[in-house]
C-alpha cells in the first residue's frame, strides 16, 4: 500500500518536474512546478511528516507559485514562440545532468541501507514523536535559537526585497 | 515498504531534473525555478534520513527541513525582487542578454 502511493506521488513529482523544464510558455511550466510542489508534499506524508506536508502546501504552492507567476506578470509578454527556451548550453547541461545522475546512482545503489523503523512514542504519551505537538516543542526548545535566526532573516529579506523591487 | 535506497534514486532524478533546468533554461525566472527544485529535492533527503536512521524526539531532520524551507522562500524572495530590478534597468530577463560585466 505504502510502495503504490509513494510511486503514485513520485510519479507525479517527477512529470511535473520534467514538464516544468521541457515546456517553452513559462505559464505552463508554473503549472508544473505547482504539480511537482504537490507530489513532493505527498512525498512527506508517505515520509510521516505531516506538518512538513502543510507547510510545502502554504508555502510553495501557496506563497512561491503566486509569487513565480507575478514576477512573470511583471516583466514579460508570456513565452515569445520566436525566440528558444532554452540556451546553446542546452546539451551540455543534459549531458551534466545525466552524468550527475549516473554518478550519484552509482554511488548508491550498492550501499546497504537500514529498513523502515517504527516511529516510538513520546514518553507517557501515545503520541508519536513526529506529532506537530512535539516539533512545535523542539523549534522552541532545542532549536530555540537557529529559530529566531532565522525569523531575523526573512524579515530582513522581505525588507531587502521591497527596497529592490521599488520604483 | 520503499527501501531508502529507492527513495534517494527518486531524489537524485529529482536534482537532476532541477539541475537541468537551471543550468539549460534562458530565463531568469526558470533558473530560479529550477534551484528551488534541487533544494526540495535535498530537503527531502533530510526527512527521508530522519525517518530511516534516526527517528528519535528530537526531530533533527523535520527541525532542518523547517529552516530549509524558511531560507529557500527568502530566497525567492529577494531572487524575483532582483529579476524586476534588472527587468527594469534592462528590458529583459533572458540571462544572456544581461552581459554588463562581460569584457
Amino acid at each position: 500500500m505504502e510502495l503504490v502511493i509513494f510511486v503514485l506521488v513520485a510519479g507525479m513529482t517527477l512529470t511535473g518536474a520534467i514538464l516544468m523544464v521541457t515546456l517553452r510558455n513559462i505559464v505552463r511550466s508554473v503549472l508544473a512546478m505547482i504539480m511537482a510542489f504537490v507530489g513532493i508534499a505527498g512525498v512527506y506524508l508517505v515520509l510521516e511528516a505531516e506538518f512538513l506536508a502543510a507547510i510545502q502546501v502554504l508555502v510553495y504552492v501557496g506563497a512561491v507559485a503566486v509569487l513565480v507567476l507575478f514576477a512573470i506578470m511583471l516583466t514579460q509578454r508570456v513565452a515569445d514562440p520566436s525566440r528558444p527556451a532554452n540556451n546553446n548550453q542546452a546539451w551540455l547541461a543534459f549531458t551534466a545532468a545525466v552524468g550527475l545522475f549516473g554518478i550519484l546512482s552509482a554511488v548508491l545503489s550498492p550501499l546497504k541501507w537500514p529498513s523502515l523503523p517504527t516511529i516510538p512514542t513520546l514518553p507517557n504519551s501515545t503520541e508519536p514523536v513526529s506529532s506537530v505537538t512535539n516539533l512545535g516543542a523542539v523549534l522552541i526548545g532545542a532549536y530555540a535559537i537557529p529559530f529566531e535566526v532565522a525569523s531575523v532573516v526573512l524579515l530582513v529579506a522581505l525588507l531587502g526585497a521591497i527596497l529592490l523591487a521599488r520604483e | 515498504m520503499v527501501p531508502l535506497g529507492g527513495r534517494l534514486i527518486f531524489k537524485t532524478t529529482l536534482f537532476c531534473i532541477g539541475l537541468y533546468g537551471a543550468l539549460a533554461r534562458r530565463n531568469a525566472v526558470e533558473i530560479l525555478m529550477g534551484i528551488e527544485l534541487m533544494l526540495n529535492a535535498s530537503v527531502i533527503n533530510l526527512i527521508a534520513f530522519w525517518r530511516y536512521v534516526n527517528p528519535t524526539a528530537a526531530l533533527t531532520g523535520q527541525a532542518f527541513a523547517v529552516f530549509v524551507i524558511t531560507l529557500a522562500a527568502a530566497e525567492v524572495a529577494v531572487g524575483l525582487a532582483l529579476i524586476i530590478a534588472i527587468y527594469r534597468n534592462r528590458e529583459t530577463v533572458i540571462v544572456d542578454d544581461v552581459d554588463l560585466m562581460k569584457g
